[in-house]
């Protein structure tokens, strides 16, 4: 108990908030939606797919992070002058790299994610006919 | 009757492969760094107001004149800034030139701010909407990058620093051509 008497003391004495929170308004088209709703529409879908730096479990549409809502400004607004959405996934993409796209794409290191299921059913078709072929035979 | 002996065998070893798999995967440390892919590309075209009246701005051409330089990202409401404004006064005493980018940071809070954890910049730009931290592939505060004289991204340091990264640092600002 006087432990935590003291943490709140000292929170409560400290010169400048504690909180990791700044305390600039958003940024102009966080929380603004485009005038044009099929832009916006554009906007969000893409918003739907990209993630949050801060909160990385969560899309930038998703969060309240101040990050994720200068990121959608930065959607909106390169949307709005006219880049389509894949643009706009590429400029972030080549600045943190796949791992901020909820988008898979095959690459060199994603493609057996892709043929895995493929060859599992080629698998499984193989077998079936085995066994379908097999069955047959002493009817014959 | 003895193949499916052998496919059963197969199966368990797979399973029992994946299983070894997720052991590993579960016992290695979480790495939530994001690395920029921006190391080795030439900065972003920007140009920052000053985060405080008594001292310059940021631009790009501040930053390609030949000196390299660290810049640190930061904001007076990151507690491990504070915790790293020992380390860029060492980095400072040993000769490097530091600028600052201030995130989403009101002027009188950045000089509160160095007021009380010391100024080892010699420019600090506002960065009110994160848009050149964007640019950079910066994911927080704090982060310090490595500058070039060319104006090119060398290395980045993500999260504060410790006194064990100052010599690191060092190093990769004078490959930088210091």
């Amino acid at each position: 108990m006087r432990r935590l008497l003291l943490v709140t003391a000292l929170v409560l004495s400290s010169p400048m908030p504690l909180a990791a929170q700044d305390s600039l308004p958003p940024a102009p088209y966080a929380y603004q939606q485009l005038d044009d709703p099929e832009l916006e529409a554009k906007a969000t879908d893409l918003m739907h797919t990209l993630r949050c730096l801060k909160c990385q479990s969560q899309s930038i549409a998703d969060s309240d992070a101040p990050m994720a809502g200068d990121m959608r400004h930065q959607v909106r607004t390169r949307i709005a002058a006219g880049e389509s959405p894949a643009e706009v996934r590429q400029w972030l993409v080549d600045r943190y790299g796949e791992y901020v796209s909820y988008q898979p794409r095959v690459t060199a290191s994603t493609w057996p994610l892709f043929v895995a299921p493929l060859l599992v059913l080629l698998l499984a078709a193989f077998i079936l006919r085995g066994r379908l072929v097999k069955r047959k035979e002493p009817g014959k | 009757m003895k193949r499916l002996r052998i496919f059963l065998w197969v199966l368990v070893a797979v399973v029992g492969g994946l299983f070894v798999l997720f052991g590993y995967q579960l016992t290695q440390p979480k790495d939530e760094f994001i690395q920029s892919a921006m190391v080795g590309e030439p900065l972003p075209d920007f140009d920052l107001r000053p985060a405080i009246d008594t001292m310059p701005g940021l631009s790009k051409a501040d930053l390609a004149d030949g000196k390299p330089r660290l810049v640190n990202i930061f904001a007076s409401w990151c507690l491990p800034c504070r915790a790293e404004a020992p380390q860029l006064e060492t980095l400072r005493a040993a000769g490097a030139d530091i600028v600052g980018i201030a995130i989403r940071d009101r002027p009188e809070d950045v000089a509160m701010f160095l007021q009380l954890y010391g100024n080892p910049f010699t420019a600090i730009g506002a960065d009110d909407i994160s848009q050149v931290q964007l640019e950079l592939g910066s994911s927080g505060v704090p982060e310090t990058f490595v500058i070039d004289g060319n104006g090119v991204i060398t290395y980045q340091h993500i999260g504060d620093i410790r006194p064990e990264h100052v010599q690191t640092i060092l190093y990769q600002l004078r490959e930088a051509g210091a």
